[in-house]
């Protein structure tokens, strides 16, 4: 009797090993699912349980799920984007020329770096025009778009921090605009531009500053933030609330309508 | 018993209360400490950038009327009736790098459209606003002829419009 792939995985989780690693035990029942998201450090921050009509595509679009996945390729193409660049101001210019046109799959790392980048931004715009319009900010969802706001401007920020490492006249130019509109702050202008510069002028020391903010800073923040994002979803009650709900809501403004039109008892 | 509790009653600071206002007193203490620290390693004390004082060469290589760009060092050398001054090229608006543009006569920004006077216009002097979001004229600055006889020019110095440096 020819065994089936499925054999094998049965086999596979049976092993010692694979018990080891995941001790909820397998199987089929609703305990044995709960657990093996339960006792996952990765999935523990989902719920236990969700509703099928909220994993279908209508219900959001994967529109978070895909901003992370951009996220995730952002994380891997810039760590191997970190391996060739230099940011110092002899080199860095040619690094990122050598990174397209000498370094093997260079191109097509900083092309897809690029690209997602841009995709990163234009998908967390979509998800938040997408949670404003479903009313998924409205409570108990609240904290969690605010936390969403700060995502928002920490992803515009990496996309700010990272237009600089290029190093030419574009990025140049861009930031020396960028960071002169911080000067228009009332009394503490001049103070944030000469810490955000490191100086007076974009040059080594600014290119030096964006470069820590673009690969340590900021991505940690985001990291953190995306961790209390996606653990608010379940603390919040999962994708779904009825008392957010539109339908819910107009129901409750009809309603409240009706009692405002009756007249007053005698 | 009564009396202890009558005490500690009539006492504004108990023994609790104390410490409890001493250790937050020396946290706040701490987080100031560590604002400051964090600031003043944040700003650079020696700044390696090019000295702010520029040698422009020998007034005669500025022909008379003429508006001479030195992109490097952002200035303009401008050699007019009255005499040569020195003007800043970078905008005052958001800090790009302006143009001079011979065929029309003036001095204009490439990023959000100022433009600027390169000379005496009526009520205008070298450097003011024709248009554009530039919230200031460009300003004037500080040149002298150095010893050798070369044209110096102070980029960290504005001085006041129409003061003219004849040789």
């Amino acid at each position: 009797m020819a065994k089936t792939l499925e054999n094998y995985f049965n086999d596979l989780r049976r092993t010692r090993l694979w018990r080891s690693v995941f001790r909820s035990g397998w199987g089929t029942s609703t305990l044995h699912r709960s657990l093996a998201i339960q006792q996952n450090v990765f999935l523990h921050l989902f719920s236990t349980k969700s509703r099928k009509r909220m994993m279908s595509f209508s219900a959001t679009w994967y529109l978070g799920t895909l901003t992370f996945g951009t996220f995730l390729i952002l994380i891997i193409t810039g760590i191997l984007l970190m391996l060739y660049y230099h940011p110092s101001v002899p080199q860095a210019y040619a690094d990122t020329k050598d990174l397209q046109f000498v370094v093997s799959s260079g191109m097509f790392l900083r092309n897809l770096h690029r690209w997602a980048a841009h995709a990163m931004v234009f998908l967390v715009f979509a998800h938040m025009f997408k949670v404003f319009y479903r009313g998924a900010y409205r409570p108990p969802r609240e904290f969690n778009w605010v936390i969403g706001v700060v995502l928002l401007l920490i992803t515009l920020l990496l996309s700010y921090t990272g237009y600089l490492l290029p190093w030419d006249q574009l990025a140049y130019w861009a930031i020396t605009v960028g960071s002169n509109i911080a000067l228009a702050v009332p009394v503490l202008g001049e103070k944030i531009h000469f810490l955000l510069l490191g100086g007076n002028a974009v040059n080594a020391n600014a290119l030096l500053r964006f470069y820590v903010l673009h690969c340590v800073i900021l991505p940690l923040a985001a990291v953190v933030l995306i961790a209390v994002h996606f653990w608010r979803i379940r603390k919040d009650g999962g994708l779904y609330s009825h008392a957010s709900e539109p339908r819910t809501i107009a129901q409750q403004l009809a309603t409240a309508n009706v009692e405002a039109a009756k007249p007053e008892a005698k | 018993m009564e009396d202890k509790e009558t005490k500690s009653d009539r006492s504004e600071l108990n023994r609790r209360t104390f410490f409890a206002k001493l250790g937050l007193g020396s946290l706040s203490v701490a987080a100031a400490g560590t604002a400051v620290f964090c600031y003043q390693y944040l700003s650079p004390n020696v700044l390696y950038e090019p000295s702010p004082v520029i040698n422009a060469g020998k007034p005669e290589s500025f022909p008379l009327d003429s508006v001479t760009e030195d992109v490097n060092s952002g200035i303009y050398i401008i050699h007019s009736e009255e005499g040569l001054f020195a003007l800043q090229a970078i905008c005052t608006h958001l800090g790009c790098l302006t143009a001079w543009k011979q065929e029309l006569g003036i001095i204009a920004c490439p990023c959000h459209g100022s433009k600027f006077f390169v000379r005496s216009e009526g009520e205008h002097k070298p450097g003011d606003k024709i248009e554009g979001p530039a919230p200031r004229p460009l300003p004037w600055k500080k040149m002298w002829v150095s010893e050798d006889g070369d044209l110096m020019v102070d980029r960290s110095t504005e001085i006041p419009p129409m003061q003219f440096v004849r040789v």
